[in-house]
């Protein structure tokens, strides 16, 4: 039962640091960037080109120069993110949300298919693999690479959390979020703010990309695919838009998929999860913390 | 500003060169329909041979497809990112029903509608009350659970799928030719096409349009607009299911491999590159989809890759796509769906 527990823990910490970027996303733009998931996957692939280049002292290769590693990745993942939305989002913010919706569609696809190209279909392993000693917690076995990784994923969610209460730019954010075109009289430079914004969301889906390539071990260019929809669905079950009910919509996922896999079995994860999110928006769409929005005509 | 501007004479169309309008008065013209049903009725006689035939039956499946989605897609402005599923739902529903209780196909046909509908009322209920955004996300999960649930169930024969599907036979007589069943696929897409222009340029079309450019003006004009999106919705799973039944009849075999995110995507693809909404333009599309990865086997990495540059570029440069869909009535219906004399007319 604690296993079980702990395992929901784990992987809802993945979600949640995915979701919170969707959700920050969504939060200011009103755009479902569908390219996130994908971002995660290129994270991943970062990772992994730096620390086969650095394979040369292997021996050195500790949880210190992941941390590096993980830090470059998500400059890397987050100036990707501000690229797509210079190239594919930002001429259309006036244009229908169709056509949006379809850019982003064609940027995952770009993505994906792009990364193919440059590393080939089959997944690779990662040189590094957190495995290493674990502890007994009430029955449960806790990984000590597992505790790291959530520190981590604890500590960016921390930061981000200050950043966008209590800095100057995260105001910008929340003002931009509540009334664009409010914010921009005045005087906040919109563009910039939701370059931002793309810079550290997709920064922190790179980080969990990282985290997972040497969690799991195995990478491939569909990986985003299904992270992506399991972060949307984090995201709308804490209620989209709300940074705290990306958290929460996280956990709650990864402990309803680990209960879910205990008594369902391992293939009926994703399912399980899908159909609860369509449970989930006929009972309460709004999520567990987001407030009823009415839309502006 | 203290002139108020007169009432602007309307624009010429931009990028109105000879070609641009050579082209569009083709593709408005009346015959395109039956030049286009003529031309995929002589193409046997010039190029017969099994690959090719093959290939031109999955293009016209395909089309069946893009001309489903349109109805969501294009005309009502629902992004579905699942097509796949009803599609699967559709191929697997007649597979299940051919193999193991032995029905003739076409006695299958309506219990894939049932389904195919029911489908629909499952995932677009809960979703076509809320933001567009949503159906698109909750969409493209239920693709997934279709693939992943065919993939588990023993009935749907698992990763392997259904094989020894019969092919359509017609009181007795078997079609199973592939020249004879391109032509059955023929008159059916045909059929198809014609009956999804009629719906569009239908007082429930009209509906669809109107939701897809203000749904608040829409519901504002007294239009349900969610029974009218679910009716879209449903058009469309029908459209996708009645492909799906082609599909199973032209391979005699389907696995879940077949009904991945790749294929939904590939037929919005078809659609938005046709240009949304327009009939003509997305039968275009979809054989564009489908003839050009065949033209092109050797670049097979970088397609995909194209698709989605293609999509984004299409939808910065070109949103309306290549072939859009006219906005204006016909001067030959706009006399009779005039209201009253001296109208005066909004653009």
């Amino acid at each position: 039962m604690t296993q079980i527990i702990w395992n929901g823990l784990f992987v809802g910490s993945f979600y949640a640091l995915v979701a919170l970027g969707y959700s920050m996303v969504y939060g200011i733009m009103k755009l479902l960037n569908f390219a996130h998931g994908d971002l995660y996957m290129l994270g991943a692939f970062i990772g992994f080109a730096l620390l086969t280049s650095f394979s040369g002292f292997t021996a050195t290769l500790s949880l210190v120069a992941l941390l590096v590693v993980l830090l470059l990745s998500m400059v890397g993942t987050g100036l990707a993110g501000v690229a797509i939305e210079r190239i594919a989002y930002r001429p259309l913010r006036s244009a229908p949300r169709l056509s949006l919706l379809i850019t982003a569609v064609g940027a995952s696809f770009a993505l994906e298919y792009g990364m193919r190209i440059i590393a080939g279909p089959n997944p690779q392993v990662y040189p590094v693999r957190l495995g290493g000693s674990s502890v007994h917690v009430l029955g449960a076995r806790i990984g000590v690479a597992q505790l790291v990784l959530i520190g981590v994923a604890i500590a960016l969610m921390v930061t981000l959390n200050a950043m966008v209460m209590r800095s100057r730019q995260g105001r910008a954010m929340r003002a931009i979020a509540l009334d664009p075109v409010a914010a921009r009289l005045m005087g906040v430079d919109v563009n910039r703010v939701i370059a931002m914004a793309f810079f550290i969301g997709s920064a922190l889906a790179g980080a969990a990309g990282v985290m997972a390539g040497s969690y799991y071990g195995s990478i491939n260019f569909l990986m985003g695919f299904i992270i992506g929809l399991k972060a949307f669905t984090a995201a709308v079950i804490g209620g989209i838009g709300s940074f705290k009910g990306a958290m929460l919509g996280g956990v709650v996922l990864g402990l309803l998929e680990s209960f879910g896999t205990h008594f369902l079995g391992g293939q009926w994860r994703d399912v399980f999860a899908f159909a609860f999110l369509i449970l989930f928006l006929t009972v309460r769409p709004t999520g567990l913390l987001g407030e009823r929005v009415t839309e502006r005509v | 500003m203290t002139t108020t501007k007169t009432v602007q004479p309307p624009k010429p169309p931009a990028g109105g060169g000879g070609l641009g309008n050579a082209a569009k008065t083709v593709l408005r013209s009346r015959w395109i329909g039956p030049v286009g049903l003529f031309l995929g009725a002589i193409a046997p006689i010039l190029i017969a041979t099994p690959y090719a035939m093959n290939v031109m039956t999955s293009a016209l499946i395909f089309v069946m497809l893009a001309v489903g989605l349109n109805i969501v897609v294009g005309q009502c402005g629902l992004l579905d990112l699942g097509y796949a599923a009803f599609f699967a739902v559709g191929a697997y529903t007649s597979g299940i029903l051919a193999t193991r209780l032995h029905w003739p196909l076409l006695a299958t046909i309506p219990a894939v509608i049932v389904v195919t509908v029911l489908a629909g009322i499952v995932v677009g209920g809960p979703t076509l009350r809320l933001r567009s955004d949503y159906l698109a996300i909750v969409t493209l999960g239920f693709g997934e659970i279709i693939r992943v649930t065919a993939n588990n169930l023993s009935i749907t024969g698992g990763p392997e799928g259904i094989y020894g599907i019969p092919s359509l036979s017609v009181a007795g007589v078997d079609l199973s030719n592939s020249v004879v069943f391109y032509y059955v696929v023929l008159v059916i897409v045909a059929a198809a096409v014609l009956g999804a222009n009629r719906l569009i340029r239908s007082r429930l079309g009209r509906a669809w349009r109107f939701i897809r450019e203000d749904e608040d003006a829409a519901e504002a004009m007294g239009v349900h607009t969610y029974r009218v999106k679910m009716a879209a919705y449903i058009a469309g799973a029908v459209w996708g299911g009645l492909a799906g039944v082609l599909f199973g009849a032209q391979l005699s075999a389907i696995s879940p491999a077949s009904f991945t995110f790749l294929q939904s995507a590939l037929v919005l693809m078809a659609v938005v590159l046709g240009g949304m909404g327009s009939t003509p333009g997305v039968v275009i599309g979809a054989l564009f989809v489908t003839m050009l990865p065949e033209a092109l086997r050797g670049l097979s990495d970088y397609r995909y890759f194209a698709f989605g540059a293609l999509l984004i570029i299409v939808m910065v440069l070109r949103p309306q796509g290549l072939w859009p869909a006219r906005t204006r009535e016909p001067a030959r219906t706009a006399r009779r769906s005039a209201t009253f004399d001296g109208e005066v007319r909004i653009r």
